[in-house]
């Protein structure tokens, strides 16, 4: 099970965290790459592995789409989103010749992508590789978790919306962690409530407290309420960051929080 | 139809798995058995099965969270609204089966007289069982289902699918290929985000021949309670479902706004449409589901009519 340590792989990964959801369309994309940009801002260096084959999101909400994937001796190198090489990148996204091109793959070959996206990409010294899944639990979670098992992940952030139809899957998918002995860092409950940007009022347009009873159910730590903000939402398709540009939204207070307990985790394990 | 290494003879090749481009594919052993030439002889028998079936419909995306799942249920509930109509909805969301809530069902397979459902929800003991299937096994519960239920005289069997464009989604064209389905419909919400893998789950019904009766966008627009203006939650920064229709030249079947009286019903297993009949998002629920109905009544199944693979 050791893999021998050289440039190719992770051994200069010092954390590795996944971004989970048994549901889809819950932001699990859009928290990872909000968790990379603060992560950033604390002055860490940050990978994103991005596994979604099917719907791979991170090259837009980074403003990376289109950019070409190089080789070096070690393997793939990971795409830079910024200019001081403080984020990189590896999507599926990279290695398809037309944007609109579907990846219709059954789980064997799925499998065998992701391998290589864990084995064979020149990652570097990072501080964190955040690893950003499709909704599900199935070949790409069996895989990841294990081409990662021998790095020895922190653990995984678990993404919910607020109501029962949302919970409903993420308490399938908590499952899958104890299954897989993944250790849980948090839910992360996303999409809370609506504030009007006429009148103020806020609406629970997804209902609410879901992700608070699903973290006190599971026995988990409840991270934080991210509210929907056009403006983050904006801001993704755009590729902006949105950390720098939007200290002042409403989104920002529970992304930066979430992103402060990420940080505390970490030293306390030995790498 | 699906992604095979340069150079692939072709899996019914007299060189299927021997030839130098088979080596390292995941499906080389399978082709060098002769097992790839044969068809699978559940195709058949899906078809005998879907004889009464007489209109199917496919609810796709590529995108997660959508609402895929909301919009199949209400569709259901929509056309199963005429008693005489008989509605079958079949959840092949093996990892995430939502329809088992959102229609209120613990177990029972029918909602009312007309409106039956079936879903891997109901073959789960707890709430928290997950299930951890690889591709194979999705597809044989997929097979199972259209194969092993007795669906009987259906006018419309409706396939509630997961995100994505993978093992479950290849295999329900697969196994309904010897039948006729009569389209998909595609949901998608305003975003760039979203339309960046509704155009693969596009590419992906041209590649397979699915025919297309359209797309809906959800979460378009929301009226705030109080103040009653609009916002755009999910602003449509690239034109919207509106205009990657145009430039695809595919119908818009219709744009329904956010109403959190949506989520609350599927929260509460009821239908929407009953329990807010005068929402703007009824309103453009129920148009979209008379136009699918006319898509249907045009294409009328032929006998043997096939999709090819």
């Amino acid at each position: 099970m050791g893999t021998a340590a050289g440039p190719g792989n992770l051994a200069g990964v010092r954390h590795i965290l996944l971004v989970l959801s048994g549901k889809g369309g819950v932001g699990k994309s859009t928290i990872s790459a909000e968790l990379a940009l603060a992560l950033r801002h604390a002055g860490k260096k940050v990978g994103i592995l991005d596994v979604d084959l099917c719907g791979p999101s991170i090259p837009r909400m980074l403003r990376a789409q289109g950019r070409a994937v190089h080789q070096c001796d070690g393997g793939w190198v990971p795409v830079f989103v910024d200019q001081e090489q403080s984020i990189s990148l590896m999507s599926v996204g990279f290695l398809l010749e037309n944007p609109d091109e579907a990846v219709v793959w059954r789980g064997p070959k799925k499998n065998a992508l992701i391998k290589q996206f864990v084995s064979d990409v020149a990652w570097g010294q990072l501080d964190y590789l955040v690893v950003d899944t499709p909704p599900g639990t199935s070949d790409e979670h069996m895989a990841t978790v294990d081409a990662l098992r021998p790095y020895s992940p922190l653990g995984a952030l678990v993404v919910t919306t607020p109501q029962a139809v949302s919970v409903g899957d993420v308490r399938r998918e908590l499952t899958f962690c104890r299954k897989t002995g993944l250790q849980v860092l948090g839910v992360v409950e996303n999409m809370s409530g609506f504030v009007c940007p006429h009148c103020a009022e806020c609406t629970n347009v997804f209902s609410r407290g879901g992700g608070e009873e699903l973290a006190t159910l599971a026995g988990v730590p409840f991270l934080g309420s991210v509210p929907l903000d056009p403006e983050l939402c904006g801001s993704l398709e755009e590729g902006r960051d949105f950390i720098r540009d939007f200290p002042k939204s409403s989104a920002f207070p529970a992304l930066f929080s979430i992103a402060q307990k990420v940080l505390s985790q970490a030293p306390a394990r030995l790498s | 139809m699906e992604e095979v290494p340069q150079g692939c003879p072709g899996t019914g090749s007299a060189q299927a798995g021997r030839g130098a481009s088979c080596q390292g594919c995941p499906n080389q052993r399978l082709c060098a058995s002769g097992a790839g030439a044969a068809p699978d002889p559940a195709i058949e028998e899906i078809k005998e099965k879907m004889k009464t079936v007489k209109h199917k419909i496919l609810v796709l995306s590529g995108k997660g969270g959508v609402g895929k799942s909301t919009f199949s249920a209400h569709l259901a509930h929509g056309l199963a609204e005429d008693e005489n109509t008989q509605v079958a909805l079949l959840d092949i969301d093996i990892c995430g089966p939502s329809i088992p809530k959102i229609m209120g069902l613990e177990g029972e397979q029918f909602v009312e007289d007309n409106l039956g459902v079936m879903s891997v929800g109901f073959l789960l003991s707890s709430p928290d069982d997950a299930v951890i299937w690889r591709g194979p096994k999705k597809n044989g519960m997929i097979k199972q289902f259209l194969r092993d239920v007795d669906w009987g005289e259906v006018d419309y069997l409706i396939v509630d699918t997961p995100p994505g464009t993978s093992d479950e989604h290849l295999s329900a064209v697969q196994y309904l290929s010897s039948t006729h389905i009569d389209g998909a419909v595609i949901i998608t919400t305003p975003q760039e985000v979203s339309l960046q893998d509704v155009r693969k789950e596009i590419n992906f019904c041209h590649k397979v021949k699915l025919p297309i009766i359209g797309v809906v966008e959800n979460m378009s627009g929301f009226i705030c309670p109080k103040c009653k203006k609009e916002s755009q939650i999910f602003p449509p920064t690239t034109g919207g479902a509106e205009v990657m229709c145009q430039n695809l030249k595919i119908p818009l079947l219709g744009k329904v706004p956010l109403d959190p009286h949506i989520g609350k019903s599927c929260d509460k297993g009821q239908s929407f449409l009953i329990d807010a009949p005068d929402s703007p998002a009824t309103l453009a629920y129920r148009s979209i589901i008379q136009r699918i109905q006319e898509f249907c009544g045009r294409h009328l199944p032929e006998e043997g009519h096939l999709i090819s693979s």
